[in-house]
């Protein structure tokens, strides 16, 4: 009983993971169609605010909530007054041009902190025991955040009126522009949302893997292929999609070992695009948000 | 129809190669010769995505995918083999099928060009983090240790039937031959009938299919080939470091290739060619100054290309040339033109 109730928990952490890493980039893509490849730097960022910030003495809890979605917010802000906003309906070349900001983030921090791993921090939550098991109370911890973090991203979608514009902006931007929304300035605070968000996945995520400046590289795969095959809805995509791959990927690593799970995970997804090219939101819950 | 318009370029363009080919190892150093065998099994990579991309509108960000498996196949048959003319074969076609399988499920599927470009970069991702974990004495195949993070040896290629070993000069005069044979064939490709039904599909799908084309079929055949070149290009790579590593499969190879087609040109297939060489030298001046992130410099050139010159360096130099000559040579110039039909749409 013991053990299943740690299986269980672990897998609800595998989807939890794919969740939190994805959310950000699921934000930016589904209200603004641009795919950011710049996603895993984005976190790897958050990632290195809380070292830094931890080690100028900084609480961690501050640092990892508050501090970096705030940090990376404004970076994404700025990457979109730069950068972004010069390509918008043009999806390949916004592909190509954060592909470009990507290398250049990794090499703007290698070139500050260098090479190889930053001081990890160590997570704040200590193991947990169930029966005669100690599980990690972070992973708890870190399941606890992504349910609250969708929530939050529900409730601002659904019931701010900046949701509300957000909203009517992703569906017509023209007829929004009409209406005397400006369309720039939502584009702009969308970018810098979505940036937040995986500022804020990545500060949480340092203390288990640890900050190198490569960091996103790892993160960027799982991210992509949680939200292609979450589809069009941000939040309903994004959850299902990681519900789905994080079993199959928990579950095959349980039963052979990481190397074959993360190859099951792909597997599963390139079948899934076969049968749902748009993604599952395009078959299910499609009036999902 | 003539289809051969610019047979005096090509000429030029084959005749520099041949002379760089016998010319470049009496002149330079053996250091330098070896290092120009991996430049030019990455222009033999760029050269594929060159094809794929440029000719079949196919965004395949994980090109590495097929260039890795070919150095990997290479590697490991020949070290059960031990001998490199089998080998050879092998890998080409272990690629071409990688490329082929993972072809049937986008172009079945009908993934859109964006999503096509974030599956394929996943896939060379998630092989890299694959192999990089087989590191243990179970990983192997054969006899061939796959020997995770620091790879496994790549036995230089051999004569056929005599087991005799290439010397390094002699490697240098396989890759250009082979980047040579490749770049003409891939020439030839463009033009006969399968070619020009690939170039349609890149400019409207829609429209290629109604006039009666599965362009699924062709994509996938594109595709196949590109995948197959990709695996040469890993063979030609395996050969120059000797040493198979899963940093084939890596992001900063994935980034360079789509940087040497960008910068050097789409739709063109000299410009990837020669944005390999000139990115090569520009990463390995830097790597030598040490002042500058080698990526930093990457990235500011890719973001500075798509919104500057997202054409490409040889299409601008090509238009900026042909321009002035277009009032006194009337007949050649609507050659030319007729040609710049054929690049692809803004």
């Amino acid at each position: 009983m013991d053990y299943a109730a740690v299986i269980v928990l672990q897998v609800a952490y595998g989807i939890a993971n794919l969740a939190l890493i994805g959310l950000g980039l699921a934000i930016i893509f589904g209200m603004m169609r641009v795919i950011n490849l710049a996603h895993g730097e984005f976190l790897m960022l958050g990632g290195y605010t809380v070292v830094v910030a931890t080690n100028n003495g900084v609480n961690l809890w501050f640092a990892m909530l508050i501090l970096a979605p705030v940090v990376v917010g404004l970076i994404g802000v700025v990457v979109e007054r730069v950068l972004i906003r010069f390509l918008y309906g043009r999806m390949v070349d916004t592909l190509l041009a954060t592909w470009g900001l990507s290398l250049f983030l990794i090499g703007l921090v290698t070139t500050i902190f260098g090479p190889t791993t930053t001081t990890t921090v160590s997570p704040p939550v200590g193991a947990l025991k169930i029966g005669d098991f100690f599980t990690s109370g972070y992973e708890l911890f870190l399941i606890a955040v992504t349910l609250a973090l969708f929530a939050l991203v529900y409730a601002v979608l659904k019931f701010t009126k900046l949701g509300l514009l957000a909203r009517g902006t992703m569906q017509r931007a023209d007829m929004a522009a009409a209406l005397g929304v400006s369309t720039s300035t939502i584009y702009m605070i969308t970018f810098g949302l979505g940036a937040a968000v995986a500022g804020l996945a990545g500060a949480l995520l340092a203390p288990i893997t640890g900050v190198v400046p490569t960091i996103g590289a790892a993160y960027i795969a799982k991210a992509f292929i949680t939200v292609i095959s979450g589809g069009a809805a941000i939040l309903a995509g994004t959850a299902s999609a990681a519900a789905l791959l994080g079993f199959i990927n928990q579950a095959i690593t349980f039963i052979t070992g990481p190397t074959v799970g993360e190859v099951a995970l792909l597997v599963a997804a390139i079948v899934l695009l076969r049968l749902l090219p748009t993604g599952i939101t395009g078959r299910f819950f499609r009036r999902g948000l | 129809m003539n289809r051969w318009p610019d047979k005096g370029r090509l000429v030029a363009v084959g005749l520099i190669g041949l002379v760089f080919m016998f010319g470049a190892p009496q002149v330079l150093q053996l250091f330098t010769v070896i290092n120009l065998t991996t430049a030019i099994a990455l222009a033999v990579l760029a050269l594929s995505l060159g094809l794929v991309w440029g000719f079949g509108g196919i965004l395949c960000f994980g090109q590495t995918t097929f260039f890795g498996l070919g150095a990997y196949a290479y590697a490991v048959a020949a070290q059960n083999f031990g001998d490199t003319t089998g080998a050879v074969i092998v890998a080409i076609l272990v690629a071409a099928a990688a490329a082929a399988i993972l072809g049937y499920f986008m172009f079945w599927g009908r993934i859109s060009d964006v999503y096509l470009g974030v599956i394929t970069l996943t896939v060379t991702l998630i092989l890299f983090n694959l192999i990089r974990r087989t590191s243990g004495p179970e990983y192997k195949i054969g006899t061939a240790l796959l020997g995770g993070f620091n790879g496994t040896s790549a036995p230089p290629l051999q004569v056929p039937w005599s087991g005799a070993m290439l010397f390094p000069t002699q490697m240098f005069y396989v890759a250009m031959g082979a980047l040579l044979i490749a770049y003409f064939g891939c020439i030839w490709l463009t033009r006969t009938h399968f070619g020009r039904v690939c170039v349609a599909i890149r400019e409207n799908e829609t429209r290629a299919e109604l006039i009666g084309y599965d362009t699924r079929l062709y994509k996938l055949g594109l595709f196949s080939i590109g995948g197959g070149l990709a695996g040469l290009a890993g063979i030609l790579m395996a050969n120059g470091i000797g040493r198979v590593t899963p940093d084939l499969f890596g992001l900063p190879y994935a980034a360079q290739a789509i940087i040497w087609v960008i910068v050097g040109g789409r739709g063109t297939l000299i410009g990837p060619v020669l944005g390999a060489f000139g990115i090569f030298y520009l990463t390995s001046w830097l790597g030598t100054q040490q002042t500058v992130n080698a990526n930093m410099v990457l990235g500011l050139v890719l973001i500075g290309f798509v919104l500057l010159l997202p054409k490409g360096v040889v299409p601008w130099v090509m238009e900026r040339v042909a321009r002035p000559r277009r009032s006194a040579k009337a007949g050649r110039a609507r050659v030319r033109a007729g040609r710049r039909a054929m690049q692809p749409a803004e």
